[in-house]
């Protein structure tokens, strides 16, 4: 090897170095996928970690043989082509055993997805409409719903050339003027549509976003394990506001949850009479 | 063929001079080089838009551009590096190079020929015009799913119609090249001695003509709901508006072959040459891109896996989308095994070629991941599929045209480009793509959607890499341009075999390549077969 080579081979592996304590300060939750808070998102966890795992291990194979070739088979040290140009055993080998992989990743996949789709036996419904640009949220058979929009401090930020620093922002492009409140632990049917184009309602700590469509009503779950606040974003192109229509779900206990179920009938009520008896809320709540 | 014979040519080059050369040629190799520099220049028009977005997307907050303006650049970046870069690109290649490489005089219908490309810089006067509209350019992404791009102003039908010119262009360029191959080869070229770039490019004929007029059909049923009255794809009028995303893709699925099959065929040229061993598995390689080409018709749908289909349409789209894998693996190990046992020189369409390879297959890994349905319910929409898609049409179709480009630049121009200038270009573009592109997985499983102009602090850092990557990337491309143009202008005299280990009948030819070639057919010794 001459110095030169050296030398060049040192600034790459500096280059290299450069970029380490960059990914290793990165927060791991900024490098993968989340394993989110419900059954479902830990499915997609594992599976997306499967995945990742044969990708790599085939990646390792492949270009391990292809950088040994690089080095071994270069005509500068003197290597001779051989003339071979088929081989039926390992042609047939590196066709069946993909196959094979394919098949057996299948079944886990298989299973997750029928688990996804079965939103029978669910505990409560809530159904979610995309407009241009925030969301509104319904309560089923409970009388109450919600508009949820950008946060005011966000969206004044947000304007170009604001002046302002999103860092200075508390979850900038992620807070919303109402959050959708939920219970953990009840299965929660989400019905999915929109009113003018196609939206997607995703929370990413839930394991899946749905596409809400004009005209389509669209079902999915989700079964909250831990309280807390969990965000996520509209994920279809809707329009020049798209990216500042924020999604906020806070996952309270029971008790809670119905303590402020109470109160937003409770708020909803008066509003509702003035608009009149074709409103969601039934009069005798309004009373 | 011969020198004398060459030269004899040379009297019969009685062509119009001057702007009335370009305009009324029926040569395919003018033809051939109109394409590639138009696709070229759309390739910096397609990357000064990338730019604006990378520069909007450098730090949170919105500095440049307002939000309609960045979604106009989105749209707009895709739809003229799909359609004006790459797919020109690669039926310039395929009429400079499918004549020459089975030993036909010209292509089969040189008037069509001429036509395919004119239509070409009418239809993209047509789109880029609408940058200067009111209202401004579409802005409802290249893949303009109704209702959104229904709202779309004054630029609307100049959309609908550049589509539509874009998609004629490429059928009869498709015509051509399949009635060329079929009826004009030499006598002794089988199918099975066809060099793979042939190969690869009939299959994507086909392609492109069973799926181009499918996304003619869709984008005129946008123009009639919008101004007709009908309601095709309105929910309101008993439409419906998720028909439209199957039927766009089931063109689009077929499209993204079209972009990469021929670069399968420039990659199985280049690694033999320069590994100077016969490429490994030919058949097997002809059968592969065959299968992905079947396969491509029955997968559209995880597109739009987010959309809700039955539990039943997920799995079969699933399954059928995974499996593509196999005749895709199948041609990255036949690449490999090309080179085990090789005898390896480096020179830049080698190094490109081998970028190709690597770079390519990162994306087919990730395709492979986004394949799987539950997951996809995470990744869809999100900049992991960015990521992919760049690994595949960047470092995969861009990759194989930047190589193929040096690898036979010398037949055309009679010169050896600069190789030093070359392996620059190869070493600053494969650092700052990946510096582009890598990071942006991280930016989809952390959850940035794709198509925001501004994004929630916690992305703030990788968004800040990637886009260091995206003007280094882009300003390196500058070096391609001053290597094509100093190989023009002269160098080192080009040998006819110019590589070493070339084989094929184009490098029996003299380089420059001669004005007319193979008015008389090869001598069928001279043809050596496609394994070669």
């Amino acid at each position: 090897m001459t110095t030169s080579a050296i030398r060049r081979g040192a600034r790459c592996l500096a280059a290299v170095l450069a970029m380490v304590p960059l990914v290793a300060s990165a927060d791991w939750n900024q490098l993968n996928l989340t394993r989110g808070v419900t059954p479902y998102s830990e499915e997609v966890y594992q599976l997306h970690m499967l995945m990742l795992w044969v990708c790599v291990i085939t990646g390792i194979g492949v270009f391990g043989v292809i950088f040994y070739s690089i080095i071994k088979f270069r005509k500068s040290k003197g290597a001779v082509a051989a003339q071979w140009h088929e081989n039926t055993l390992v042609e047939f080998l590196w066709t069946a055993v993909p196959a094979v992989i394919l098949v057996v990743t299948a079944i886990p996949a298989t299973k997750a997805l029928v688990m996804m789709e079965d939103v029978a036996r669910s505990d409560m419904t809530i159904k979610v409409t995309g407009y241009q640009w925030r969301w509104r949220y319904d309560y089923v058979n409970e009388g109450v719903f919600l508009y949820s929009g950008l946060a005011r401090t966000s969206d004044v930020a947000r304007q170009l050339n604001s002046g302002i620093d999103p860092k200075t922002v508390d979850n900038y492009l992620l807070e919303v003027d109402r959050e959708l409140v939920v219970p953990v632990g009840r299965k929660i049917r989400f019905l999915t549509t929109a009113s003018d184009v196609i939206h997607a309602w995703w929370v990413p700590a839930l394991g899946w976003k749905r596409d809400a469509i004009p005209g389509y009503i669209n079902e999915s779950w989700a079964l909250i394990k831990e309280p807390g606040v969990y965000r996520g974003q509209c994920a279809e192109l809707c329009g020049k506001d798209h990216g500042f229509m924020p999604i906020v779900v806070r996952a309270l206990p029971e008790a809670e949850y119905k303590a402020w179920l109470e109160k937003a009938k409770a708020e909803q009520a008066p509003k509702t009479a003035d608009a009149g008896p074709a409103s969601g809320v039934s009069v005798a709540t309004a009373q | 063929m011969s020198e004398a014979a060459a030269h004899h040519d040379a009297h019969h080059e009685h062509h119009a001079t001057g702007m009335m050369r370009w305009l009324t040629t029926t040569n395919h190799k003018d033809i051939g080089t109109m394409y590639l520099i138009f696709s070229l220049v759309m390739f910096f028009i397609g990357g000064a838009m990338a730019m604006i977005i990378r520069l909007e997307l450098f730090q949170p907050g919105l500095q440049f551009v307002n939000p309609q303006f960045y979604n106009s650049m989105v749209t707009m970046h895709a739809l003229v590096m799909i359609f004006g870069a790459v797919m020109p690109a690669w039926t310039g290649f395929a009429n400079w190079l499918v004549p020459l490489m089975i030993g036909a005089p010209d292509m089969a219908l040189p008037r069509l020929n001429n036509w395919s490309f004119w239509i070409l810089p009418f239809a993209f006067t047509l789109l880029l015009g609408t940058l200067f509209m009111p209202g401004g350019a579409p802005a409802g992404g290249w893949t303009m799913y109704p209702p959104l791009v229904l709202q779309t102003g004054e630029a609307f039908p100049f959309l609908i119609f550049a589509v539509h010119f874009m998609g004629a262009s490429s059928i009869a360029g498709a015509i051509n090249i399949i009635a060329t191959v079929f009826n004009m080869r030499a006598p002794g070229m089988t199918l099975m001695k066809l060099p793979l770039f042939v190969w690869t490019w009939i299959i994507t004929a086909f392609l492109l003509i069973a799926s181009m007029p499918v996304l003619a059909g869709a984008v005129t049923m946008l123009l009639t709901d919008k101004f007709f009255g009908t309601s095709f794809f309105s929910a309101a009028g008993g439409g419906d508006p998720v028909m439209f995303q199957h039927i766009f893709w089931f063109f689009g699925h077929p499209e993204v072959y079209i972009l990469i099959l021929p670069a399968f065929g420039i990659a199985s040229a280049i690694i033999p040459t320069f590994a100077r061993k016969p490429l490994f598995g030919y058949s097997s390689m002809v059968y592969a891109a065959a299968a992905i080409a079947f396969l491509s018709f029955i997968v559209w749908a995880h597109h739009m896996f987010t959309v809700g289909m039955p539990l039943a349409g997920e799995l079969f789209f699933m399954y059928a989308t995974v499996l593509i894998a196999v005749p895709t693996g199948v041609k990255v190990f036949n690449w490999v095994a090309t080179m085990w046992q090789g005898s390896m020189t480096f020179e830049t369409p080698m190094l490109f070629a081998i970028g190709f390879v690597i770079l390519f297959t990162i994306g087919g890994f990730s395709g492979l991941m986004l394949g799987v349905t539950p997951v996809d319910f995470q990744y869809h929409d999100t900049y992991f599929v960015v990521a992919h898609f760049h690994y595949v049409l960047v470092t995969g179709a861009i990759y194989a045209l930047i190589a193929g480009t040096y690898f036979w630049l010398p037949k055309m121009t009679g010169h050896m480009y600069d190789e030093k200038l070359g392996k620059l270009h190869f070493w600053v573009s494969t650092i700052s793509v990946n510096v582009l592109f890598f990071p942006q997985h991280f930016l989809g499983l952390a959850g940035m959607p794709r198509r925001i102009p501004d994004y929630a602090v916690q992305f703030a850092d990788w968004n800040m890499v990637s886009s260091i990557g995206g003007l280094v990337f882009g300003v390196s491309q500058l070096l391609f341009v001053i290597a094509i143009v100093k190989c023009i202008r002269g160098g080192e005299k080009a040998s006819a075999q110019v590589w070493e280990g070339a084989h094929g009948l184009e490098w029996t030819l003299p380089s420059p390549a001669p004005y007319h070639t193979f008015s008389e057919p090869p001598p069928a010794a001279s043809i050596e077969g496609g394994m070669r």
